[in-house]
């Protein structure tokens, strides 16, 4: 058991799936590098920053992916969105069992600017091939670099996403707020806030994310079986589903529109001493909040 | 960028088969590839680095690994963001550990 905040991509790739048997696609012998970031004479890394394959999982074919966000924030450049549009669409050709897609990232790579911009939206329409084919998709949210822009509606476009209370996922990230809008309207260096505002409790609260879990990777492992178990056999997006989606969307906007920060949601919502929430363990916050939280099917 | 290219031998340990990475291209951090491969038993290694200008610093830290590894056949590539000598040498030896399953 080891913190999975503290692993990096290949570190999360050996935890989670089954004990060596993750193949890598175009490992980093095969050097398939950004030509961007070279033209712009900085640092590349071998993998692009993000390791796709097909591994075990409990024994079932499980194809996935981990971003690295060490390598400047897990931002995703042209190679690495092929690399992970191309193990998506792979993974339908080959009749994956799931996909599970570990991601850590600040968005595109601006960088790369329109090539990173197209790169993200070919990989949300890949997530949505995969669930068409009633293949699971499963995304898990526990780096320490969150999942932001581009890929934070790309992870809101899998069946179930998994993330510990350290996870962080939003569209904008705390300092682009604080940039556009003002330090009186966000203070992105008020980590409480921060935390408060997009990180995995919140989250799970308003019903963005469907497990959370406490921060080691046997956790995220265990709650990935599980999300893909309860998901086998209605993987698709079907329009009831996204009625759904909008009607919950619609009533949170209602319910919480006025509100100014994630507390006053939580009181609103009727949780028992909301002020305790973010000192909560893993399990002892899903047990109090199960009844209140949105989303909940 | 600074690309430096370095190149040992009479080494005496192969390396296994699997091309192994270690590291991460980060700030203060690198990446390290090492992989076996024919090149008459010489160990050749290629740094590209952030940090330009240090060229006699990396001389002395690879003469270093060499000397404590001996390495054969081998080619080690390396993308550098500013790692500092012992940060490096950390890095190679866990390369060089993967790739031997010892100790130098």
């Amino acid at each position: 058991m080891s913190s999975y905040l503290e692993c990096n991509a290949r570190e999360r790739i050996a935890r989670v799936f089954d004990t060596r048997s993750f193949e890598e696609f175009l490992p980093p012998a095969a050097r398939v590098v950004s030509p961007h970031l070279a033209q712009l004479d900085a640092p590349v890394s071998f993998d692009d920053g993000v390791i796709v394959g097909r591994g075990l999982l409990n024994g079932q074919v499980v194809f996935g992916a981990a971003q690295e966000g060490g390598f400047m924030g897990g931002a995703v450049g042209e190679v690495h969105g092929a690399k992970l549009a191309g193990m998506l669409q792979r993974a339908v050709a080959e009749r994956a069992h799931a996909v599970l897609l570990l991601l850590e990232s600040g968005g595109v790579r601006l960088h790369e600017a329109n090539a990173g911009l197209i790169a993200v939206s070919e990989v949300m329409r890949a997530i949505l091939e995969v669930r068409a084919a009633g293949i699971p998709v499963v995304v898990l949210i526990g780096g320490s670099n969150g999942c932001f822009g581009g890929m934070g509606i790309a992870a809101r476009c899998a069946n179930t996403i998994v993330m510990s209370e350290e996870g962080r996922l939003a569209m904008s990230g705390p300092e682009v707020i604080e940039t556009a809008h003002g330090v009186e309207e966000f203070d992105s260096r008020d980590r409480a806030l921060v935390w408060r505002t997009t990180g995995g409790k919140h989250r799970y609260l308003l019903g963005d994310c469907q497990m959370l879990v406490a921060d080691n990777t046997d956790a995220f492992r265990l709650a990935a079986l599980d999300a893909i178990a309860a998901t086998q056999g209605h993987a698709a997006l079907t329009l009831a589903d996204l009625e759904a989606e909008h009607l919950m969307l619609a009533t949170r906007l209602r319910d919480f529109g006025a509100a100014a920060e994630p507390m006053d949601i939580w009181k609103t919502m009727g949780i028992p001493d909301p002020a305790a929430i973010p000192m909560l363990e893993a399990h002892d916050f899903t047990e109090r909040v199960q009844p209140f939280r949105k989303g909940a099917h | 960028m600074e690309t430096l290219n370095y190149r040992f031998e009479h080494g005496r340990r192969q390396l296994a088969a699997m091309p192994q990475l270690v590291g991460v291209v980060s700030s203060g951090n690198l990446e390290v590839l090492i992989e076996a491969a024919p090149l008459n038993g010489a160990c050749e290694i290629e740094i590209r680095t952030a940090a330009n200008g240090f060229g006699a610093t990396w001389q002395a830290v690879m003469s270093d690994f060499h000397e404590r590894w001996q390495l054969i056949d081998a080619r080690i590539c390396i993308n550098d963001m500013g790692a500092t000598p012992a940060v490096v040498s950390l890095r190679l030896d866990q390369a060089a550990e993967t790739m031997t399953g010892g100790l130098p």
